[in-house]
């Protein structure tokens, strides 16, 4: 058999699109067809829905079903990190009893990480993981959960081993969330939205097949699928796009995106809204004051480099260039604008901006900008976290001496809480 | 719009830098910046030819090299690393894109092939003793009797006026007022009437001259009374060729003071695992990035005839003007006591930190002029 090329590729789904694509089957009957047929995940293994496909071709394989408006398999939210997972770390069990139901949409997936008192220290979980019997019995709280409420299933990094180091005692599971268990409560947020939970274990039970790690390789495997979460941010913004075709299953696939875009809808504001900035200013007059004319030049200054710089980033990698500093620096840079933003949108509003919902400028979304940029320098990485890794990792500046990573975890001290 | 540089412009960046390395130490540049010249003539001469620096920006029709702001970007980016003394930006910047942008055929013809050969430098008067950057702030005078000009006033912050050969004047009809009346006109160095005094500089690696004109013959470049508009053009043009110069010093900065962090010992440990060391590099990072790919996307705006031009142009020098300044501060923090000595070379990038944040429009001046020419 030759190589796949490009032209190969895009003749070959394009034949298979015109004999099979059919909008007015229902959505999960023609993810079935993509499954079995392997073009809703080419890159992935040929036994297991794909077909092994080099993952630069999916490009060609999405504009192709773009081209005549078909409809991929479900990708958005956590169920992606969960297929990656499963992919590179799962046994034959997890791959035969999740992959499908992944790609058809018809199960939902949480990621259960980050705890209250392990937020940026993941690695310092103690959600705890006891066997008793063959089973695995989980007691502890996680929180920042997106979507608990509706999962059917969690990936779940909890403590196994507590006279170990820190990344060495843990171990990676998949749960299922609807069990006694389990629960699940929102988590309010200071802009009144409720995107996150935080999840409750009492007992709840973990059978010994859904282990995916070993005990002690539990770290190893939430790195793979933290490294998708980073790139998937990318997909899902450009995934969340509903056509306004007409027929069932663009329907159902409206009513799907719908449904896992509702966490994210106030995070245009957390950035800061910089596309409205200049047109505010004409509206509030405000455009002729010298003192906001600096901020807004400021803002736009912040706003256009750091647009640049992500262009460079992106021009180096197509050139196939090493990533050169400029590709690292975004998340911060982006944190740096959407408080810009925020000050600058004050200035803007002036008493307005001590309103709030219906009483504030443009339905609240003035007020919703001004509440929300604080999550941008905290969420998927704080400022802090990046800088550190920035010094690390491009400068190679020494980490600071570590005091938790050698002795036995139950020796590491934890929050202080009063009493 | 392009983002990145070719593989041939990257040779040329490391051909440029190499030859900046070997010839451009410290030692030399503290060695030319106390002479009153600033610059050693047989030196820059022999670089010159070597490299062929000034004939970058010069279409062959003029026996330059054709290419543009982005190559004149690159080495300028270089010669803002290295501090090169020499009258580089005064000779192939100003004055080139001066005669470029008003001159006639027959007079880029005359006056570019010398400057492309470096057979001489030249210059751009055009701030006078207000310090201000706008046509409108121009009271030189040029009167006309006959053929024959003859500039009145006095011109400051000449950028090596006190040894450029040719002198490129911005001037006005005698009543005239803002834009109308202005007109360039071209001065030999050696003019009678023309006093030039050498002006002590904070930044001492870039010289500037007050000049006084007191009946100097002058010759007309383009059109008279016409200057505003090409006047204009060379403004955007040289802020983008400054703010390129810029990034090159920032990132030199930000490099030696990494090298020093990572260098010294204190409290039993390298003060470059400090978690306060490592957060100020990491900014420092974010700063210089920021500001290369503004000023990099600028230079491109110029060679692509961009429309946001005005806008962009100031939005790089700003940005520049912001993050090398900021850059210097760390870097002089970051050495410490040792940071403040005038052995140690940090200050020698610091002052020209400083020196580019005034020159040709601080950053609160780049900001207004950006928000004037902002289209969307």
């Amino acid at each position: 058999m030759t190589d796949p090329t490009e032209d190969s590729v895009r003749s070959d789904v394009r034949a298979w699109l015109k004999d099979n694509w059919d909008p007015s089957l229902g959505l999960v009957e023609w993810r079935l067809k993509l499954c079995e047929s392997g073009w809703g995940a080419p890159h992935w293994p040929r036994q297991w829905y794909g077909r092994d496909l080099p993952v630069k071709f999916n490009a060609i394989v999405d504009e192709e079903f773009a081209r005549i408006g078909a409809i991929g398999v479900a990708k958005a939210g956590i169920r992606t990190l969960a297929a990656a997972t499963i992919l590179a770390h799962g046994t034959d069990l997890h791959k035969e009893k999740f992959l499908k139901r992944i790609l058809t949409g018809e199960d939902t997936w949480c990621q259960l990480f980050s705890e209250p008192g392990s937020g940026s220290d993941m690695a310092g979980a103690v959600t705890r993981a006891d066997k008793q019997g063959n089973k695995w019995i989980i007691n502890g709280q996680k929180v920042w959960t997106t979507s608990a409420h509706k999962a059917h299933w969690g990936l779940l990094l909890a403590r196994a081993n507590w006279d170990v180091p820190k990344h060495k005692g843990l171990a990676y599971f998949i749960l299922d969330m609807k069990q006694p268990g389990v629960q699940v409560h929102p988590l309010r947020q200071m802009n009144y939205h409720a995107s996150f939970n935080q999840v409750f274990f009492t007992d709840a039970i973990v059978e010994p097949e859904f282990l995916v790690s070993d005990v002690g390789d539990g770290w190893t495997v939430a790195t793979t699928t933290l490294m998708h979460e980073r790139r998937g941010a990318d997909g899902l913004r450009s995934w969340a796009q509903a056509t306004d075709a007409k027929g069932r299953i663009y329907e159902e696939e409206r009513a799907e995106i719908a449904t896992t875009m509702e966490p994210y809808k106030w995070y245009p504001q957390r950035a800061g809204r910089v596309d409205l900035v200049v047109s505010r200013a004409r509206e509030t007059g405000k455009i002729t004051d010298p003192v906001i004319r600096q901020e807004i030049a400021r803002l736009l200054c912040m706003s256009k480099a750091s647009e640049w710089t992500a262009r460079r980033a992106r021009a180096a990698q197509d050139q196939g260039r090493p990533q050169g500093p400029e590709g690292s620096l975004g998340k911060l840079a982006s944190s740096n604008v959407a408080r810009q933003a925020a000050r600058v949108h004050t200035y803007l509003t002036g008493s307005d901006a001590l309103l709030s919902g219906k009483d504030s400028p443009m339905d609240g979304v003035i007020a919703e900008i001004l509440v929300s940029v604080p999550a941008t320098s905290i969420a998927g990485g704080t400022d802090e976290i990046q800088r550190n890794i920035i010094s690390e990792r491009v400068l190679k500046m020494p980490k600071e001496p570590s005091v938790d990573t050698t002795k036995p975890f139950k020796d590491v001290p934890r929050n202080i809480v009063s009493s | 719009m392009k983002f990145s540089f070719t593989n041939e412009q990257e040779e040329f960046r490391s051909g440029v830098r190499r030859a900046l390395e070997a010839r451009s130490p410290t030692t030399e540049v503290r060695r030319l910046m106390a002479t009153e010249a600033g610059f050693d003539r047989a030196g820059w001469k022999k670089l010159n030819q070597e490299l062929g620096l000034t004939a970058l920006l010069i279409p062959e029709a003029y026996d330059g090299a054709g290419f543009g702001f982005g190559e004149l970007g690159i080495v300028l980016e270089e010669m803002g690393r290295n501090l090169l003394c020499a009258p580089f930006f005064s000779t192939a910047v100003l004055a080139t894109t001066a005669i470029l942008n008003a001159g006639t055929e027959e007079q880029k013809k005359a006056l570019l092939p010398r400057i492309a050969a470096g057979e001489i430098t030249a210059t751009l008067a055009f701030s006078e003793e207000s310090g201000l950057n706008d046509a409108a702030s121009v009271t030189t005078t040029a009167a006309t009797s006959g053929a024959t000009w003859r500039l009145e006033g006095t011109k400051s912050f000449v950028l090596d006026g006190h040894t450029a050969d040719l002198i490129v004047v911005l001037a006005r009809r005698p009543g005239s007022k803002g834009d109308d009346g202005l007109s360039f006109f071209t001065v030999e160095g050696t003019a009678q009437g023309l006093e030039r005094t050498l002006l002590k500089t904070m930044d001492e690696t870039r010289k500037m001259a007050r000049l006084t004109f007191n009946g100097v013959e002058a010759r007309l470049l383009g059109t008279e009374g016409a200057a505003a508009a090409p006047f204009a053009r060379t403004m955007q043009q040289i802020v983008v060729c400054l703010a390129n110069e810029m990034v090159g010093g920032a990132e030199r900065l930000r490099e030696d003071a990494l090298a020093y962090v990572k260098m010294r010992m204190q409290f039993g440990r390298s003060i470059a695992s400090f978690q306060t060391t490592k957060n100020k590099a990491a900014d420092m990072l974010v700063d210089v990035e920021m500001a290369k790919s503004a000023a990099y996307y600028a230079a491109a705006a110029l060679d692509e005839g961009d429309d946001d031009l005005p806008a962009v142009a100031s939005l790089a020098k700003a940005t520049a003007a912001e993050a090398y300044l900021q850059t210097a501060i760390h870097a002089v923090q970051m050495h410490g006591g040792i940071g403040f000595t005038w052995d140690n070379d940090t200050h020698l990038w610091f002052k020209r930190a400083k020196s580019s944040e005034i020159l040709f429009g601080d950053a609160n001046h780049h900001r207004e002029l950006m928000m004037r020419n902002w289209k969307h």
